[in-house]
């Protein structure tokens, strides 16, 4: 008999959208076990090719069938700092699951054996056990290094040079740390209280975290490297740049953001104004545009916020959206109103500066354009209006110009990304190692612990041999 | 935590406070701006600084009381902490000789033209300081803003100190008596503002106005800082704080500068409960 995919339990839309907290509840160990015998310990396993960080999963899968949750978070941990947060935002229907020979076999990537519930099962089977284990730390070798930001990227580069016995300063321009994990995916996804821990741990092994540092304000990267007395600076400062759509009206009040929306609500905890000081507008009709990840992260947080109507506006249709099914299937449970192939043209206001109205047009799809999605075309005359209170721009980000802004020595390319090897992770500045978004542009968590893997490699042989 | 150094009320609505922040105060520069946060429920404020010293290791601010986290800080005393300061943000002033340089600073936005008139002088302009408030006791920093400037006027609006006007009938008087002007830097409320921007547009007198928008980050991150300057739509902390006064849309912000006008009531009612 075939097992089929073990389910999370779930809180029931209908009532999470009343709280913050998560919405996957974690496998219990009945049903991790029976998860992980599903897998067939292939040989030469598909999943860990597909894996950015190249996890050895067959292994860490064997040790849950075993009960040996110990080894099982050890092996996730060799090559992979935050199994707690990737087993739960890694878009792994993508990558590894979408490889496994099961779902394969079966015709469907959702009877893939489900690699990222059983990363999170063994992650919080850890956290569950209490203190983690501190990684050992090295000897001192006298060397310093700086990191800029303290998102996926840095915190990866962190530790990974840390254990090598060099000094590490994370520099971080705001009051907490965690970059995205933080300020942007809703705690109803990722709890933050897991980013703290993390970050705790690092600590623990010895890094030092400096907040409200902005890089390229209080410190240039050349001041870091020549009078702070820092031998290599790592710059992951992420895809921090809201792009707003260009349109009449995007000024108004109750035009958010994203980032604004989400930075207000989860990292400013605007949800528990005015137990908490920061506000953040609440109304009955809500707009979102776009059809990521974050935008699902918006449109559901606008629910948990209060408003009744939450239309999301995308251009294309469903196949086409760039959100992880789950998000998107979570989105459409707690009752977000899909408006596929509209685009925003314009936006009312009313005489106090209000956003009351967004004026969409229709779209059809046309020809494949660059990115091998079909193109979106406007039908003529077909404008009609949304009445909305809030809008929600989650259309996209660029890169974060504070840096490269200030330290012209490093190359851009001409989305203002900077220019870094791939392998080394070297930018054309010596001494500069930079990854996670702000090379790739708007990407996922773990291309940015690649990044990271890759860069503490390349930096801990730079501070041996000396040779750039 | 940042050391509060000293506290010093120069109206009841409006303080002086001297805060440890040595790397700040030895990186900052005339025009440029703090963010911070009382408490760890808090809600992040930008504030301008009104004075350094990078021997003394100190930044200060000079701060209104307008709602609930200016009341907070107000209520700090020295040695106590401020949770988070971050700084120095935004573009400093861009300082050259220009030639005659009028810096107007209305009510509380003195305080943040004082290192601007300290810098203009300091590149050889001749400086005059127009300095206006509602009444005499609403025009601070007179002493400081003399030390930096080569005159100073003072207007205020019920004509109890100074000239009785506003700011923008001393720069009409000005233009009146022939005075010429390379360069106006107005900082104050908005609507002060727009008015000297208007009057200087007439004249095609190149000016600078400096921005207090509502802000989050700080670092370009979040857009809540935004305003339209020309044709485009620039973010106050990392593209200014300071902007072509001829291009500003003073209307637009004005608004966004209310959206939370009701959320800062009830945050204010209930913190004074
Ligand atoms: C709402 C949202 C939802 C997402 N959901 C997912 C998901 O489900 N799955 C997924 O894989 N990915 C998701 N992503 C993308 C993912 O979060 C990012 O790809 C990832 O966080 C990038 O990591 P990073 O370390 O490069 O940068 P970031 O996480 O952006 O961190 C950069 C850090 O650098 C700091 N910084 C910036 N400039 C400076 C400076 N000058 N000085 C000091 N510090 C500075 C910033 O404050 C920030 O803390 C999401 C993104 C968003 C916005
Ligand atoms: S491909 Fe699937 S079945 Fe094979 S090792 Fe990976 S997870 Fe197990
Ligand atoms: S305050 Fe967030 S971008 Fe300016």
């Amino acid at each position: 008999m075939q097992i089929p995919p073990q389910l999370m339990p779930e809180q029931d839309a209908r009532e999470r959208i009343h709280n913050v907290d998560e919405v996957p509840q974690g496998y219990t160990e009945e049903l991790a076990k029976t998860e992980a015998i599903r897998c067939l310990q292939c040989k030469k396993a598909p999943c860990v090719a597909a894996c950015p960080v190249e996890i050895d999963i067959p292994g860490f899968i064997k040790a849950i069938v075993d009960g040996d949750y110990r080894s099982s978070i050890n092996i996730l941990k060799e090559t992979n700092i935050l199994p707690a947060v990737c087993g739960r935002v890694c878009p792994q229907e993508e990558q590894c699951q979408r490889t496994c020979v099961v779902g394969k076999s079966r015709k469907s990537v959702e009877e893939a054996v489900q690699i990222g519930k059983l990363e999170r099962f063994a992650a919080d089977w850890e956290m569950e056990q209490g203190e983690a284990e501190v990684p050992e730390v090295k000897a001192a070798t006298g060397k310093k290094v700086a990191i800029v930001g303290s998102g996926p990227a840095g915190l990866t580069v962190a530790a990974d040079v840390r254990r090598e016995g060099h000094d590490v300063t994370i520099f971080e321009a705001l009051h907490k740390p965690g970059g995205v994990l933080i300020y942007g995916i809703p705690e109803f996804r990722l709890p933050k209280s897991i980013v703290m821990r993390e970050v705790e741990n690092l600590q623990k092994m010895g890094v030092e975290v400096k907040y409200n540092m902005v890089i390229g304000k209080i410190f240039s990267i050349e001041e870091l490297l020549e009078e702070e007395g820092y031998d290599a600076v790592f710059v992951g400062t992420g895809a921090g740049l809201p792009l707003f759509m260009r349109i009449p009206g995007e000024n108004l009040n109750g035009v958010y953001s994203a980032n604004e929306y989400l930075t207000r609500a989860n990292l400013m905890q605007a949800y528990s104004f005015p137990e908490t000081d920061t506000p953040i507008a609440r109304a009955k009709n809500v707009a979102v545009f776009g059809g990521g990840n974050v935008a699902m992260d918006s449109a559901r947080t606008a629910l948990r916020l209060g408003s009744e109507n939450v239309y999301l506006v995308y251009r294309r249709s469903r196949t086409e959206m760039p959100a992880r099914v789950e998000e998107v299937e979570h989105a459409e449970e707690e009752g977000v109103k899909f408006h596929l192939l509209q685009n925003p043209v314009r936006l009312l206001g009313d005489d106090n500066g209000w956003v009351k109205g967004v004026e969409c047009i229709k779209m059809e799809l046309g020809e494949p354009d660059d990115s091998g999605r079909r193109r979106p075309i406007p039908i003529k005359d077909s404008e009609f209006v949304i009445d909305v209170d809030i809008c929600i721009v989650a259309i996209g980000n660029a890169s974060n110009p504070l840096v490269p802004d200030t330290t012209p020595a490093i190359e851009t390319n001409r989305w203002g990304n900077i220019i870094a090897d791939e392998e080394t992770l070297k930018t054309s500045m010596k001494g500069v190692f930079a990854g996670g978004d702000i090379v790739l542009g708007a990407a996922t968590v773990i291309l940015a612990m690649g990044h990271g893997r890759k860069a503490a490699m390349a930096i801990n042989e730079y501070l041996e041999s000396g040779a750039w | 935590m940042n050391k509060i150094l000293e506290k010093e009320f120069i109206t009841p609505e409006v303080f002086r406070m001297r805060v440890e922040a040595p790397e700040i105060a030895r990186k900052r520069k005339a025009g440029q701006f703090i963010i911070l946060r009382t408490c760890d429920e808090g809600e992040r404020i930008p504030l301008t600084i009104a004075d350094g010293n990078a021997d003394g290791g100190w930044i200060e601010l000079v701060v209104q009381i307008v709602g609930k986290t200016t009341k907070a800080l107000s209520e700090l005393e020295p040695d106590q902490g401020i949770c988070d300061l971050v700084g120095p943000l935004g573009r400093p002033t861009h300082i050259e000789l220009f030639g005659h340089v009028i810096i107007v600073g209305g009510g509380i936005g003195i305080a943040p033209s004082h290192p601007i008139a300290q810098a203009m002088k300091a590149a050889g302009n001749r400086v005059t300081s127009i300095l206006g408030g509602r009444t005499k006791d609403l025009v601070i920093m007179e002493d400081k803003m003399a030390a930096a400037s080569d005159a100073v006027v003072i207007t205020t609006d019920d004509g109890s100190y100074g000239m009785k006007g506003l700011v923008t009938d001393a720069i009409q008087k000005m233009v009146d008596d022939g005075v010429k002007i390379d360069l106006v830097v107005a900082i104050g409320p908005p609507i002060m503002m727009k008015f000297v921007s208007l009057l200087t547009m007439k004249y095609e007198i190149p000016t600078l106005v400096s921005l207090n928008t509502i802000m989050v980050d700080g670092t370009g991150m979040c857009g809540a800082c935004r305003v339209t300057v020309g044709d485009e739509t620039k973010f106050v902390c990392v593209d200014g704080p300071e902007f072509d006064g001829h291009k500003v849309d003073f209307d637009e912000m004005m608004k966004r500068q209310r959206m939370y006008e009701a959320e800062e009531k009830e945050s204010m009612d209930r913190y004074l409960k």
